[in-house]
């Protein structure tokens, strides 16, 4: 052993917090007294995410509105006065809007919680923070969006002289759902994406294939019975049916679907956060 | 009363060798899945991990200001990214005592996108300030870094300078219990590297402890009361700065001078100014860079290249030679100018080394170095007061105001000449 310096043992001193760095270990805990003792940190990421996602466009935060609005009508237009979708007596703006909230969001979120790690690498090599806080933040920041883009449908259920109902009272549970959704399989797909590049051009067309998989240009409805154990396994037929239900009335109040996607949000997302910290401890060393 | 703030005991870090530049596509994962079966014959090479660190333990007493020093390459960055925890330790603990904060590079966590006000606070919270913290101290941030006029520009139109002196700003208001950094007082214009030097001696006096890596020797002999030498990922020596830094340097030398052969190719073993320093003082004279190689191999039809690189790196000079021979051993390389007039700052010097001929006549490269330490040029500004408009010589220049010897007329009947002439040339 080459000890070199006056001390031969721990003083330990009261005054200050002891940090113990160690081989990696326990990689499966949440560190919530970490990520909240670095909760200024997550809010400035989610500020820092806010103030430049649309630095140097003409419109700005418009295209939070703009995006759902013009994929809405191009989904009334094609799935539904075109291909005669079936939107169970609903108006199809209000039909597709009500699914475009929550999904937009979600994909949005999912694709930037997967590019933190590879883009903020910079940052990770010459500073210390709990990174979970970068896919965290990204979901978090993009709830900006979905609040400008659910005033605007207001709006559009205005147009429609519809009313919200106590259902709406829901809507935070879904949204919760949809965040974590989003941060559990963001969390995977960072922490592959650190490591596996292929990841970057996996994601559009998992995005793609997720959205078809999601009752977001259909009623869930049209899914057949036989299939529908294996369809309420997505967590986001549970969000998008939820939203509907809760703004606009349409099909059941939130059941064993509901539930059922919570479980299997909760299972990925837990798994996803043990994945996550042990990319964590040698990303660094790979970026 | 000065307890232990920093206990390292037995640290070590392996890498996997080609691990730090690559990043694995899943394809090369699949290939390595399906030919491993028919590899197993075949043991792990040993060679396949290296220690970039290996049992080092220390400790370091409340408001120490420790230096360390050893060849690149050593394990010193990776010292402090253990103990900053950016990266974790293979073997081994290290305990600290207190909030840590990391300078493992100037302006780190800004944004080009965000103004200067809101880099401020980004950086300032990256680093680990509290918003309460960046708010108290923002004034004085402001004006050490003299940006007061572009807080609400984005940082992507600041000159380099700006940006260095800001996030320097923001740096050197991190008062944490310890403090880790990483030779990042080696950018930035002179002056300001003297500034914040200062104000490190401050916060040392403040009871905060500091450890810091540079190559800048006379850095490390200024700051720091105690030294650890690492060497191959080991402590080599600990103890008082001089004492520690005459060793090291005695054993740099005599490494180059005894045993050029451990160096294999030629390398570039330091550069220096006429006056034996890497500081120029005064680019209106003659100059003279000296430049010490070590080859084991004779060269013959040598072409040697020096380019000198502004911090923006534009290449603000460069000079080629032509059809020398080297001799095994140790050499200088000298060169001289008549005049260097560079603009007070810090510049990189990147030198090349050909055998039989150079790039365009089919020589092959020996050696291609970035020179360590940088040149800093620290010269009274001639030119332009205001940076955007001054350019990169920096050379003093006369002003007088006459009348007007000849009028109007006369220019203009010249003029015409002028073009009459050419006509007629061109006819």
């Amino acid at each position: 052993m080459n000890r070199v310096g006056a001390a031969t043992g721990t003083t330990h001193l009261t005054k200050f917090p002891i940090v113990r760095i160690t081989p990696p270990a326990r990689w499966w805990a949440i560190p919530f007294g970490e990520l909240w003792e670095y909760r200024e940190l997550l809010y400035f990421f989610v500020w820092r995410d806010i103030k430049i996602r649309y630095k140097q466009t003409a419109i700005g935060a418009a295209w939070a509105v703009l995006q759902p609005f013009l994929t809405m009508l191009v989904f009334s237009l094609f799935f539904g006065r075109l291909a005669h979708i079936p939107s169970e007596g609903l108006p199809y703006p209000i039909f597709y809007y009500s699914a475009l909230l929550p999904w937009m969001y979600f994909s949005a979120a999912l694709q930037n919680a997967t590019n933190t790690i590879v883009e903020n690498q910079r940052l990770i090599t010459k500073v210390y923070f709990p990174r979970l806080a970068l896919p965290l933040s990204s979901v978090l920041s993009g709830l900006i969006d979905f609040g400008i883009s659910f005033l605007m449908f207001l709006g559009i259920m205005l147009y429609y002289g519809m009313r919200l109902t106590a259902a709406a009272l829901w809507l935070p549970a879904f949204i919760f759902l949809a965040v974590l959704t989003a941060l559990g399989v963001g969390l995977w797909l960072a922490a592959l994406n650190a490591i596996y590049r292929d990841v970057r051009y996996v994601l559009p067309f998992l995005v793609q294939f997720w959205m078809f998989a999601s009752p977001v240009a259909y009623p869930s409805s049209l899914v057949p019975e036989k299939w529908r154990w294996l369809y309420d396994l997505n967590p986001m037929a549970g969000v998008i049916d939820g939203f509907r239900w809760s703004l606009a009335g349409h099909g059941d109040p939130p059941g064993r679907l509901f539930f059922l996607s919570a479980g299997v949000v909760i299972l990925v997302l837990l798994g996803g956060v043990a994945y996550f910290q042990k990319m964590e401890t040698t990303v660094v060393d790979v970026v | 009363m000065s307890e232990t703030v920093i206990f390292v005991e037995g640290l070590g870090k392996r890498y996997r060798v080609g691990e730090r530049e690559r990043y694995f596509a899943l394809r090369d994962v699949l290939t390595r899945a399906i030919t491993a079966p028919f590899q197993r014959g075949r043991q792990r090479r040993p060679t396949d991990h290296l220690w970039a660190l290996r049992d080092v333990s220390f400790d370091v007493r409340q408001g120490e200001v420790i230096g360390l020093i050893g060849r690149n390459g050593a394990g010193k960055t990776t010292l402090l990214k253990i103990l900053s925890r950016i990266t974790r330790p293979t073997e081994g603990f290290a305990e600290m005592h207190g909030r840590v904060g990391s300078l493992l590079e100037v302006g780190t966590g800004f944004h080009p996108e965000l103004t200067g006000r809101e880099n401020i606070y980004l950086s300032g919270a990256i680093l680990g300030m509290s918003k309460r913290e960046i708010d108290q101290k923002f004034d004085i941030i402001v004006a050490l870094a003299e940006v007061e006029r572009f807080l609400d520009t984005p940082l992507k139109h600041f000159s380099t300078g700006m940006q260095m002196r800001l996030a320097f700003a923001v740096a050197v208001h991190l008062e944490p219990e310890i403090l880790l950094v990483d030779e990042v007082l080696a950018v930035g214009d002179l002056a300001f590297q003297k500034k914040c030097l200062g104000k490190m001696e401050g916060v040392s006096k403040s009871g905060r402890t500091i450890l810091f890596v540079s190559h800048q020797i006379n850095q490390i002999r200024r700051l720091c009361k105690r030294v650890l030498w690492i060497d191959a990922g080991q402590i080599r020596q600990s103890g008082p700065a001089g004492e520690v830094i005459a060793a090291y340097e005695a054993a740099m030398m005599k490494s180059a001078q005894e045993n050029p052969a451990a160096f294999g190719a030629p390398v570039f073993l330091g550069w220096e100014l006429g006056e034996g320093e890497n500081i120029l003082r005064d680019g209106s004279k003659q100059v003279t860079l000296n430049f010490t190689i070590s080859t084991q191999e004779a060269v013959r039809r040598g072409h040697f290249g020096v380019t000198i690189r502004n911090d923006e790196g534009v290449s603000v000079g460069g000079w080629g030679f032509d059809d020398f021979s080297l001799e095994p051993g140790v050499q200088q390389l000298r060169f001289t100018l008549p005049y260097l007039p560079l603009r007070p700052g810090t510049y990189t010097i990147i030198c090349s080394l050909f055998n039989n001929g150079n790039n365009l006549t089919g020589g092959k490269l020996l050696e291609l170095w970035n020179a360590v330490p940088f040149l800093a040029v620290d010269t009274l500004p001639l030119s332009h007061q205001q940076d955007a408009w001054a350019g990169i010589l920096n050379i003093a220049a006369d002003f007088e105001i006459s009348a007007h010897t000849r009028n109007r007329k006369e220019v203009r009947g010249q003029a015409a000449m002028i073009e009459a002439e050419s006509k007629f040339d061109a006819k």
